[in-house]
Protein backbone atom coordinates (compact mmCIF):
# COMPACT_ATOMS: atom_id res chain seq x y z
CA UNK A 1 0.00 0.00 0.00
CA UNK A 2 1.26 3.44 -0.92
CA UNK A 3 2.27 5.63 1.99
CA UNK A 4 -0.17 8.48 2.63
CA UNK A 5 0.93 12.02 1.80
CA UNK A 6 2.36 13.91 4.74
CA UNK A 7 1.47 17.40 5.86
CA UNK A 8 2.71 19.58 8.66
CA UNK A 9 0.07 21.79 10.31
CA UNK A 10 0.91 25.11 11.92
CA UNK A 11 -0.72 24.61 15.31
CA UNK A 12 -1.21 27.78 17.33
CA UNK A 13 -3.37 26.19 20.00
CA UNK A 14 -6.51 27.94 18.79
CA UNK A 15 -9.56 26.47 17.13
CA UNK A 16 -8.87 27.30 13.48
CA UNK A 17 -5.62 25.40 13.11
CA UNK A 18 -7.15 22.50 15.02
CA UNK A 19 -10.05 22.33 12.56
CA UNK A 20 -7.81 22.76 9.52
CA UNK A 21 -5.65 19.84 10.64
CA UNK A 22 -8.71 17.69 11.25
CA UNK A 23 -10.18 18.46 7.82
CA UNK A 24 -6.97 17.28 6.18
CA UNK A 25 -6.57 14.25 8.46
CA UNK A 26 -10.06 13.17 7.43
CA UNK A 27 -8.79 12.94 3.85
CA UNK A 28 -6.29 10.27 4.82
CA UNK A 29 -3.26 12.56 5.03
CA UNK A 30 -0.64 11.91 7.72
CA UNK A 31 -0.53 15.15 9.70
CA UNK A 32 1.95 16.30 12.32
CA UNK A 33 1.85 19.64 14.07
CA UNK A 34 4.47 22.35 14.36
CA UNK A 35 4.40 25.24 16.79
CA UNK A 36 6.83 28.13 16.85
CA UNK A 37 7.88 29.85 20.06
CA UNK A 38 8.89 33.45 19.42
CA UNK A 39 9.03 34.54 23.06
CA UNK A 40 5.95 36.70 22.52
CA UNK A 41 3.48 33.85 22.49
CA UNK A 42 0.58 34.20 24.88
CA UNK A 43 0.78 31.16 27.07
CA UNK A 44 -1.51 30.20 29.90
CA UNK A 45 1.55 29.69 32.04
CA UNK A 46 2.73 33.23 31.69
CA UNK A 47 -0.60 34.40 32.99
CA UNK A 48 -0.47 31.72 35.64
CA UNK A 49 2.57 33.43 37.13
CA UNK A 50 -0.05 35.60 38.71
CA UNK A 51 -1.44 33.66 41.61
CA UNK A 52 -5.02 34.84 41.37
CA UNK A 53 -5.28 33.26 37.96
CA UNK A 54 -3.70 29.99 38.98
CA UNK A 55 -7.07 28.26 39.29
CA UNK A 56 -7.28 28.30 35.50
CA UNK A 57 -6.06 25.13 33.82
CA UNK A 58 -2.32 25.25 33.26
CA UNK A 59 -1.83 23.85 29.83
CA UNK A 60 -0.07 24.58 26.62
CA UNK A 61 -2.89 24.84 24.13
CA UNK A 62 -0.82 23.66 21.17
CA UNK A 63 0.06 20.46 23.04
CA UNK A 64 -3.56 20.09 24.08
CA UNK A 65 -4.73 20.45 20.47
CA UNK A 66 -2.20 17.89 19.27
CA UNK A 67 -3.34 15.47 21.91
CA UNK A 68 -7.00 15.94 20.96
CA UNK A 69 -6.11 15.30 17.32
CA UNK A 70 -3.82 12.39 18.15
CA UNK A 71 -0.88 13.87 16.26
CA UNK A 72 2.73 14.60 17.10
CA UNK A 73 3.68 18.19 17.82
CA UNK A 74 7.08 19.70 17.21
CA UNK A 75 7.70 22.87 19.19
CA UNK A 76 10.43 24.98 17.65
CA UNK A 77 12.39 27.73 19.38
CA UNK A 78 12.60 30.64 16.91
CA UNK A 79 13.44 33.35 19.43
CA UNK A 80 16.68 34.38 17.72
CA UNK A 81 15.60 34.39 14.04
CA UNK A 82 12.31 36.05 15.00
CA UNK A 83 14.17 39.17 16.12
CA UNK A 84 14.71 40.19 12.51
CA UNK A 85 10.99 39.79 11.83
CA UNK A 86 10.08 42.06 14.70
CA UNK A 87 12.82 44.62 14.18
CA UNK A 88 12.64 44.96 10.39
CA UNK A 89 9.23 43.92 9.11
CA UNK A 90 8.96 44.43 5.35
CA UNK A 91 5.24 45.08 5.64
CA UNK A 92 5.34 47.13 8.82
CA UNK A 93 3.34 46.74 11.99
CA UNK A 94 -0.33 46.33 12.74
CA UNK A 95 -2.14 48.46 15.29
CA UNK A 96 0.58 47.77 17.85
CA UNK A 97 4.04 46.19 17.49
CA UNK A 98 2.62 43.16 15.70
CA UNK A 99 4.31 42.42 12.38
CA UNK A 100 1.57 39.92 11.47
CA UNK A 101 2.16 39.56 7.74
CA UNK A 102 5.92 39.14 8.04
CA UNK A 103 5.37 36.83 11.00
CA UNK A 104 3.09 34.51 9.05
CA UNK A 105 5.47 34.41 6.09
CA UNK A 106 8.32 33.68 8.48
CA UNK A 107 6.47 30.82 10.15
CA UNK A 108 5.32 29.26 6.91
CA UNK A 109 8.90 29.58 5.64
CA UNK A 110 10.21 27.82 8.75
CA UNK A 111 7.57 25.12 8.31
CA UNK A 112 8.70 24.71 4.71
CA UNK A 113 12.28 24.16 5.86
CA UNK A 114 10.96 21.57 8.31
CA UNK A 115 9.01 19.71 5.61
CA UNK A 116 12.11 19.59 3.43
CA UNK A 117 14.24 18.26 6.28
CA UNK A 118 11.67 15.66 7.31
CA UNK A 119 10.28 14.44 4.01
CA UNK A 120 6.83 16.00 4.26
CA UNK A 121 4.79 17.02 1.22
CA UNK A 122 2.93 20.17 2.15
CA UNK A 123 1.99 22.70 4.84
CA UNK A 124 -1.45 23.58 6.14
CA UNK A 125 -2.66 26.49 8.21
CA UNK A 126 -5.94 27.54 9.80
CA UNK A 127 -6.03 30.86 7.96
CA UNK A 128 -9.40 32.22 6.90
CA UNK A 129 -9.84 34.98 4.31
CA UNK A 130 -10.87 38.22 5.98
CA UNK A 131 -10.36 37.04 9.52
CA UNK A 132 -7.37 39.20 10.39
CA UNK A 133 -6.87 42.75 9.16
CA UNK A 134 -3.23 42.29 8.17
CA UNK A 135 -2.24 38.71 7.49
CA UNK A 136 -5.51 37.03 6.56
CA UNK A 137 -6.83 39.05 3.63
CA UNK A 138 -7.46 37.92 0.07
CA UNK A 139 -4.66 40.18 -1.16
CA UNK A 140 -2.09 39.20 1.47
CA UNK A 141 -2.53 35.43 1.32
CA UNK A 142 -0.56 35.17 -1.96
CA UNK A 143 2.13 37.36 -0.37
CA UNK A 144 2.63 34.74 2.35
CA UNK A 145 2.84 32.00 -0.27
CA UNK A 146 5.42 33.94 -2.23
CA UNK A 147 7.56 35.36 0.56
CA UNK A 148 7.67 32.12 2.57
CA UNK A 149 8.76 30.21 -0.50
CA UNK A 150 6.01 27.66 0.10
CA UNK A 151 4.06 28.62 -3.04
CA UNK A 152 1.41 26.04 -3.84
CA UNK A 153 2.61 23.69 -1.13
CA UNK A 154 0.62 25.85 1.30
CA UNK A 155 -2.97 24.69 1.82
CA UNK A 156 -5.62 26.66 3.74
CA UNK A 157 -8.34 24.05 4.21
CA UNK A 158 -10.84 26.35 5.96
CA UNK A 159 -11.12 28.71 2.98
CA UNK A 160 -9.57 26.58 0.24
CA UNK A 161 -12.65 26.72 -1.98
CA UNK A 162 -12.00 30.42 -2.57
CA UNK A 163 -8.32 30.01 -3.36
CA UNK A 164 -6.53 28.71 -6.45
CA UNK A 165 -5.88 24.96 -6.45
CA UNK A 166 -2.72 23.96 -4.61
CA UNK A 167 -0.25 21.16 -5.21
CA UNK A 168 -1.99 18.71 -2.81
CA UNK A 169 -5.22 19.19 -4.77
CA UNK A 170 -3.58 18.77 -8.17
CA UNK A 171 -1.73 15.68 -7.00
CA UNK A 172 -5.01 14.17 -5.80
CA UNK A 173 -3.89 14.06 -2.15
CA UNK A 174 -6.71 16.42 -1.24
CA UNK A 175 -10.24 16.47 -2.63
CA UNK A 176 -10.99 20.13 -3.30
CA UNK A 177 -14.71 19.51 -2.87
CA UNK A 178 -14.09 18.67 0.77
CA UNK A 179 -12.31 21.93 1.48
CA UNK A 180 -14.31 24.65 3.20
CA UNK A 181 -15.50 28.11 2.31
CA UNK A 182 -15.15 30.08 5.53
CA UNK A 183 -14.63 33.84 5.25
CA UNK A 184 -14.69 36.86 7.51
CA UNK A 185 -14.53 37.38 11.23
CA UNK A 186 -17.60 35.41 12.23
CA UNK A 187 -16.74 32.42 14.37
CA UNK A 188 -20.03 30.65 13.79
CA UNK A 189 -18.82 28.25 11.05
CA UNK A 190 -15.82 27.26 13.14
CA UNK A 191 -17.94 26.71 16.23
CA UNK A 192 -20.40 24.61 14.23
CA UNK A 193 -17.59 22.51 12.75
CA UNK A 194 -16.03 22.07 16.20
CA UNK A 195 -19.38 20.80 17.47
CA UNK A 196 -19.59 18.40 14.54
CA UNK A 197 -16.18 16.99 15.42
CA UNK A 198 -17.03 16.90 19.12
CA UNK A 199 -14.28 19.38 20.07
CA UNK A 200 -14.95 21.06 23.41
CA UNK A 201 -12.93 23.22 25.74
CA UNK A 202 -10.83 24.68 22.95
CA UNK A 203 -8.96 27.92 23.52
CA UNK A 204 -10.56 31.18 22.43
CA UNK A 205 -7.91 33.83 23.02
CA UNK A 206 -9.60 37.22 22.82
CA UNK A 207 -6.46 39.12 21.82
CA UNK A 208 -4.91 36.61 19.49
CA UNK A 209 -1.96 34.42 20.36
CA UNK A 210 0.77 37.05 20.49
CA UNK A 211 1.63 39.67 23.09
CA UNK A 212 2.72 42.03 20.31
CA UNK A 213 -0.95 42.63 19.49
CA UNK A 214 -1.45 43.93 23.02
CA UNK A 215 -1.28 47.70 23.40
CA UNK A 216 0.13 47.72 26.93
CA UNK A 217 2.75 45.13 26.15
CA UNK A 218 3.80 46.96 22.98
CA UNK A 219 4.14 50.20 24.95
CA UNK A 220 6.44 48.49 27.44
CA UNK A 221 8.54 47.08 24.63
CA UNK A 222 8.95 50.46 22.93
CA UNK A 223 9.76 52.04 26.32
CA UNK A 224 12.48 49.43 26.86
CA UNK A 225 14.04 50.15 23.49
CA UNK A 226 13.90 53.90 23.99
CA UNK A 227 15.44 53.72 27.44
CA UNK A 228 18.31 51.56 26.24
CA UNK A 229 18.83 53.44 23.01
CA UNK A 230 18.83 50.11 21.23
CA UNK A 231 16.25 47.69 19.94
CA UNK A 232 18.29 44.64 20.89
CA UNK A 233 16.53 42.30 23.29
CA UNK A 234 16.97 38.97 24.99
CA UNK A 235 14.33 36.47 26.06
CA UNK A 236 14.52 37.61 29.69
CA UNK A 237 13.77 41.19 28.62
CA UNK A 238 10.59 40.28 26.83
CA UNK A 239 9.45 37.82 29.49
CA UNK A 240 9.83 40.47 32.19
CA UNK A 241 7.55 42.80 30.23
CA UNK A 242 4.76 40.31 30.92
CA UNK A 243 5.19 40.52 34.68
CA UNK A 244 4.63 43.17 37.36
CA UNK A 245 4.03 46.90 37.39
CA UNK A 246 6.60 48.79 35.38
CA UNK A 247 7.28 52.28 36.73
CA UNK A 248 9.82 54.58 35.12
CA UNK A 249 10.36 57.68 37.31
CA UNK A 250 13.52 58.67 35.44
CA UNK A 251 14.56 57.96 31.85
CA UNK A 252 17.55 55.81 32.86
CA UNK A 253 15.87 53.36 35.19
CA UNK A 254 12.57 51.68 35.92
CA UNK A 255 11.12 49.61 38.71
CA UNK A 256 9.49 46.23 38.16
CA UNK A 257 7.18 45.66 41.10
CA UNK A 258 5.71 42.23 41.72
CA UNK A 259 1.95 42.44 42.11
CA UNK A 260 1.50 39.25 44.07
CA UNK A 261 3.15 36.10 45.29
CA UNK A 262 3.27 34.36 41.93
CA UNK A 263 4.97 37.31 40.28
CA UNK A 264 7.33 37.79 43.23
CA UNK A 265 8.37 34.16 42.95
CA UNK A 266 9.05 34.66 39.26
CA UNK A 267 11.02 37.86 39.87
CA UNK A 268 13.07 36.10 42.56
CA UNK A 269 14.83 34.26 39.76
CA UNK A 270 16.25 37.56 38.49
CA UNK A 271 17.85 38.74 41.74
CA UNK A 272 21.39 38.18 40.52
CA UNK A 273 20.82 40.04 37.26
CA UNK A 274 19.30 43.22 38.69
CA UNK A 275 19.85 45.69 41.46
CA UNK A 276 16.79 45.06 43.59
CA UNK A 277 14.94 46.31 46.64
CA UNK A 278 13.71 44.11 49.43
CA UNK A 279 11.43 45.20 52.24
CA UNK A 280 12.92 44.85 55.73
CA UNK A 281 10.69 46.55 58.29
CA UNK A 282 7.39 45.61 56.64
CA UNK A 283 6.10 43.03 54.23
CA UNK A 284 6.32 44.14 50.62
CA UNK A 285 6.98 43.03 47.07
CA UNK A 286 10.33 42.35 45.52
CA UNK A 287 11.29 45.23 43.25
CA UNK A 288 13.80 44.85 40.42
CA UNK A 289 15.49 47.96 39.09
CA UNK A 290 16.27 47.89 35.40
CA UNK A 291 18.91 50.45 34.54
CA UNK A 292 21.88 51.95 36.29
CA UNK A 293 20.61 53.80 39.36
CA UNK A 294 22.86 56.00 41.51
CA UNK A 295 22.36 56.61 45.25
CA UNK A 296 19.70 59.29 44.70
CA UNK A 297 17.87 57.07 42.25
CA UNK A 298 17.85 54.23 44.77
CA UNK A 299 16.39 56.53 47.38
CA UNK A 300 13.61 57.53 44.98
CA UNK A 301 13.06 53.92 43.96
CA UNK A 302 12.79 52.89 47.61
CA UNK A 303 10.21 55.61 48.30
CA UNK A 304 8.13 54.30 45.40
CA UNK A 305 8.66 50.65 46.35
CA UNK A 306 7.55 51.39 49.92
CA UNK A 307 4.24 52.59 48.54
CA UNK A 308 3.49 49.03 47.42
CA UNK A 309 4.29 47.36 50.76
CA UNK A 310 2.34 47.03 53.96
CA UNK A 311 4.20 49.99 55.42
CA UNK A 312 2.69 52.39 52.91
CA UNK A 313 1.05 54.40 55.71
CA UNK A 314 3.98 54.14 58.11
CA UNK A 315 6.15 57.21 58.74
CA UNK A 316 9.31 55.31 57.86
CA UNK A 317 10.00 52.07 56.02
CA UNK A 318 13.27 50.17 55.80
CA UNK A 319 14.34 48.46 52.61
CA UNK A 320 17.57 46.90 51.50
CA UNK A 321 19.07 47.79 48.15
CA UNK A 322 21.04 44.79 46.92
CA UNK A 323 23.41 45.13 44.02
CA UNK A 324 24.32 42.47 41.46
CA UNK A 325 27.19 41.28 43.66
CA UNK A 326 24.85 40.75 46.58
CA UNK A 327 26.16 43.74 48.55
CA UNK A 328 23.42 45.24 50.70
CA UNK A 329 22.71 48.82 51.64
CA UNK A 330 19.97 49.76 54.11
CA UNK A 331 17.60 52.56 53.12
CA UNK A 332 15.11 54.31 55.40
CA UNK A 333 12.43 56.13 53.48
CA UNK A 334 9.09 57.82 53.82
CA UNK A 335 6.72 55.94 51.49
CA UNK A 336 5.61 58.01 48.55
CA UNK A 337 1.95 58.96 48.54
CA UNK A 338 -0.22 57.51 45.80
CA UNK A 339 -0.72 60.99 44.35
CA UNK A 340 3.04 61.57 44.20
CA UNK A 341 3.59 58.64 41.86
CA UNK A 342 3.00 60.34 38.55
CA UNK A 343 0.62 58.59 36.21
CA UNK A 344 3.06 59.00 33.34
CA UNK A 345 5.66 56.99 35.27
CA UNK A 346 3.54 53.88 34.76
CA UNK A 347 4.71 52.26 31.55
CA UNK B 1 21.22 2.92 28.71
CA UNK B 2 22.04 6.24 30.26
CA UNK B 3 20.47 8.55 32.81
CA UNK B 4 20.65 12.20 31.80
CA UNK B 5 19.64 15.40 33.54
CA UNK B 6 18.24 18.66 32.22
CA UNK B 7 18.23 21.86 34.24
CA UNK B 8 15.23 23.88 33.04
CA UNK B 9 14.94 26.09 36.10
CA UNK B 10 13.61 29.61 35.54
CA UNK B 11 12.43 28.76 32.06
CA UNK B 12 8.78 29.37 31.39
CA UNK B 13 6.79 26.92 29.33
CA UNK B 14 7.12 26.00 26.58
CA UNK B 15 10.90 26.35 26.94
CA UNK B 16 11.26 23.36 29.32
CA UNK B 17 9.32 21.26 26.79
CA UNK B 18 11.51 22.50 23.93
CA UNK B 19 14.70 21.76 25.87
CA UNK B 20 13.38 18.30 26.82
CA UNK B 21 12.34 17.63 23.23
CA UNK B 22 15.79 18.61 21.93
CA UNK B 23 17.56 16.54 24.58
CA UNK B 24 15.43 13.47 23.88
CA UNK B 25 16.48 13.63 20.22
CA UNK B 26 20.02 12.83 21.38
CA UNK B 27 18.95 9.86 23.54
CA UNK B 28 18.21 6.23 22.79
CA UNK B 29 15.27 4.03 23.69
CA UNK B 30 15.47 3.06 27.34
CA UNK B 31 17.48 6.14 28.35
CA UNK B 32 16.02 8.25 31.12
CA UNK B 33 15.93 12.02 31.40
CA UNK B 34 15.39 13.88 34.67
CA UNK B 35 14.11 17.40 34.13
CA UNK B 36 14.16 20.00 36.90
CA UNK B 37 11.91 23.03 36.34
CA UNK B 38 10.53 25.93 38.29
CA UNK B 39 7.49 26.58 36.09
CA UNK B 40 4.69 24.43 37.52
CA UNK B 41 3.15 24.39 34.04
CA UNK B 42 5.79 21.79 33.16
CA UNK B 43 3.89 19.31 35.35
CA UNK B 44 1.18 19.35 32.72
CA UNK B 45 3.13 20.08 29.57
CA UNK B 46 6.00 17.61 29.73
CA UNK B 47 3.70 14.63 30.42
CA UNK B 48 1.41 15.87 27.59
CA UNK B 49 4.40 16.05 25.27
CA UNK B 50 5.40 12.53 26.36
CA UNK B 51 1.90 11.15 25.69
CA UNK B 52 1.88 12.70 22.22
CA UNK B 53 5.31 11.36 21.37
CA UNK B 54 5.02 7.98 23.06
CA UNK B 55 7.55 8.44 25.87
CA UNK B 56 6.95 7.13 29.37
CA UNK B 57 6.67 9.37 32.42
CA UNK B 58 8.30 7.60 35.37
CA UNK B 59 7.90 10.30 37.99
CA UNK B 60 6.47 13.75 38.56
CA UNK B 61 6.85 15.59 41.83
CA UNK B 62 6.79 19.12 43.15
CA UNK B 63 9.06 19.99 46.05
CA UNK B 64 8.97 23.57 47.22
CA UNK B 65 9.32 25.76 44.18
CA UNK B 66 10.75 23.05 41.97
CA UNK B 67 9.22 20.42 39.73
CA UNK B 68 11.03 17.14 39.01
CA UNK B 69 9.98 14.97 36.11
CA UNK B 70 11.67 11.75 35.04
CA UNK B 71 10.88 10.29 31.65
CA UNK B 72 11.97 7.17 29.82
CA UNK B 73 12.64 7.51 26.13
CA UNK B 74 10.76 4.94 24.06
Amino acid sequence: MKNPPKAVALISGGLDSMLAAKVVMDQGVHVEGINFFTGFCVEGHTHAIRKHESAKPKRNNALWVAEQLGIKLHIVDVIEPYKQVLLNPTHGYGSNMNPCLDCKSFMVGKALEWTQANGFDFILTGEVIGQRPMSQRADTMPVIQRESGAGDRLLRPLCGKYLPPTLPEREGWIDRDKLLDFTGRSRKPQIALAAKYGFKDYATPAGGCCFLTDETYSRKLVDLWQARGSREYELDDIMLLKVGRHIRPRPHFKLIVGREEGENNFLEGYRKQFVHLQHVSHMGPLVLIDGDPDANDLQLAAEIAARFGQGRDAPLVELEAIDKNGDKHLLRVKPMGAEQIMQEWYV
Amino acid sequence: MSAQQLDARRLLCPMPVIRAQDKVKQLKSGDTLEIICTDPGALNDIPAWCRINGHKVLLTEQIGGEVRIVIEVQ
